[in-house]
């Protein structure tokens, strides 16, 4: 899988082999003693420029684990580095916010940063040419469709210019073909930025279509239950022979996990 | 590793594959996109005018008629029952003395002096309640319970702390108004999606500029609510006080209005002043609460066109 960068500026964290370390990270919810395991000894690293898929059923913890790699939970054991600094996080929900219009949303995200007041209109611009959504800046969020509002969520993520981009099915609450389309957005984004992302998701054919890795999380706690290296070349489409093949195969195990739960 | 810096146009095809299906794909996404926005349209001048003006004005209409039919036979004698035209009579006379304007005034510029001032106080007071625990613990429920107390009532006190003064007046407008608009700004934040704020500690909008940038603007709209509300809880206790405190000393309000065309037994006198007091009070909210309301709902897309 080769990534096209077409220039390796230097950042924090690029001299690093991982833009994620998760070392035998644990999470429980609740009282010290009667307290809910959620995440257990999971361990995983996210090389530069990874795609990588965290898969799961429910109860699985894994938008827990996100929240822990975003900084917005402290887990209870093990260190998670993110040597890029603080990764841009996309959720289910556009999170887009309704009183600013989609560009000013994205400069939002540029001024927390400290981009200068000159450069951001032009960035932000730029930003939403990127997810094509060129003249879309002055359009307020409820005058976007939910794709369109996805791809504005996804440029102001990209606005915080983070080696790591985290996304939380930011996907599930699409109809097929927009999801399909923003499939193909996120790949071209991450072919040309050279973002490393860490994408959860439930969907098997998803995180096939989508990652390089894909990490099978058990359920009830969460632990890693295997691994596979997406080697289909892209261009990808979820509807590949290959996709599908592959597909099956973690569907069974992922069913497997699934089972398990029903038989105590 | 760049991100932003890369210009869209600077595409590379990948894997030396040639990106066959991008321009397929940018024509797939133009026509969800155009499929799957919406485009309202403005209804036009005289069907707004048809809706929105007509009810209320023939309302008014039917109700003076009614009220001139009971003047015609007499409901009640005509000192105690005048006319529409009496009362119209008596504003008149006080336009052409040159104090119909003074009187609204000094009622006016009381209220709003008295609202801003309650806006100051019940702001930061509305945030340290919603955002500390233990002063929500401590003052949230007396500063609710403050809200459904009649100002009338710090009336009495009032006078008795502050004199018949401007103090006495401000004393009660200020207590009928800040819990209201403290109140307001509580549930306006209170009702705050969390998701904003995840989404903006994710971005880096944190303390300060978290509250700024993300929690302010989200309450906006119950804070508007509790502004609407305390400009009406500012302009009752404020006739409140201009009823009872009356003194010469004071100047004349629309209250002090009121209060000396009851001692006259001029009932076209208390009418007028009555019409005067609901006519401020209502133009305050339809020129200034009513559109700031319908600008931010309508554009966070609250506003439902049926509204």
């Amino acid at each position: 899988m080769t990534t096209a960068i077409s220039e390796t500026p230097t950042r924090p964290g690029t001299d690093v082999p991982y833009a994620a370390r998760l070392d035998h990270v644990s999470k429980a919810f609740g009282r010290p003693g009667a307290a809910q395991q959620v995440l257990d000894d999971i361990s995983i690293d996210v090389a530069p420029g990874e795609f990588v898929c965290l898969l799961g059923a429910s109860g699985c913890g894994k938008s827990t684990l996100l929240n822990l790699v975003a900084g917005l939970d402290r887990s209870s054991a093990g260190t998670i580095e993110t040597p890029g600094g603080r990764p841009a996080l996309m959720f289910q929900e556009h999170a887009l916010f309704p009183w600013l219009t989609a560009g000013r949303n994205i400069e939002l995200a540029l001024r927390m940063r400290g981009v200068a007041r000159g450069e951001r209109r032009e960035r932000a611009e730029q930003l939403l040419e990127l997810v094509r959504l060129k003249g879309a800046y002055g359009k307020r969020v409820h005058e976007l469709s939910g794709g369109m509002r996805q791809r504005v969520a996804m440029a102001r993520a990209l606005a915080q210019d983070s080696n790591l981009l985290l996304m939380d099915e930011p996907f599930a609450a699409l109809d097929a073909i927009t999801r399909d389309v923003l499939h193909e957005e996120l790949t071209h984004i991450w072919e040309s930025t050279g973002v490393s992302v860490l994408f959860v998701t439930h969907n098997v054919r998803e995180a096939v279509r989508l990652a390089q890795r894909v990490v099978l999380l058990s359920s009830r706690p969460g632990r890693i239950a295997r691994e596979w290296q997406v080697d289909i070349p892209h261009p990808r489409r979820i509807e590949d022979a290959d996709v599908a093949e592959l597909s099956v195969q973690i569907t069974e195990q992922l069913r497997g996990e699934i089972r398990r739960h029903g038989q105590h | 590793m760049a991100s932003t810096d890369i210009k869209p146009t600077a595409e590379k095809p990948t894997n030396g594959k040639p990106a066959a299906d991008k321009p397929d794909l940018a024509g797939l996404e133009a026509g969800l996109d155009a499929l799957e926005t919406r485009t309202a349209a403005k209804a036009p001048i005289g069907q707004i005018l048809r809706t929105k003006a007509l009810p209320p004005l023939l309302a008014i209409v039917l109700v003076l008629a009614a009220w001139q039919l009971a003047y015609h036979f007499q409901l009640k004698p005509h000192y105690l029952l005048p006319s529409p035209g009496d009362v119209i009579g008596s504003l008149h006379q006080d336009w052409l003395q040159g104090t119909l304007f003074g009187y609204i005034w000094t009622s006016v510029s009381r209220g709003a002096l008295g609202f801003l001032a309650s806006v100051a106080i019940g702001t930061p007071l509305g945030l340290l309640v919603a955002r500390i625990p233990a002063v929500r613990a401590a003052i949230g429920p007396i500063l609710s319970g403050l809200q459904s107390m009649p100002s009338v009532a710090w009336v009495p006190a009032a006078i008795i702390w502050f004199g018949l003064n401007d103090s006495t007046i401000y004393a009660v407008v200020l207590l009928g108004a800040v819990p209201s608009i403290a109140n307001g700004l509580v549930a306006g934040i209170d009702q705050v999606p969390p998701l904003f704020l995840r989404a903006g500690r994710t971005i880096g909008a944190t303390g300060i500029n978290g509250v700024r940038h993300i929690l302010l603007p989200a309450a906006l709209p119950g804070y508007l609510a509790g502004l609407k509300q305390g400009w009406a809880f500012s302009w009752r206790s404020l006739m409140a006080a201009e009823i009872i405190a009356t003194s010469p000393a004071l100047g004349t309000g629309l209250g002090q209005l009121l209060e000396n065309a009851r001692t006259n037994a001029d009932m076209p006198g208390v009418l007028a002043a009555i019409i005067l007091i609901l006519i401020v009070g209502i133009g305050i909210e339809l020129l200034i609460f009513k559109p700031a309301e319908r600008r931010v709902l309508r554009s966070r897309g609250l506003l439902t066109e049926a509204r």
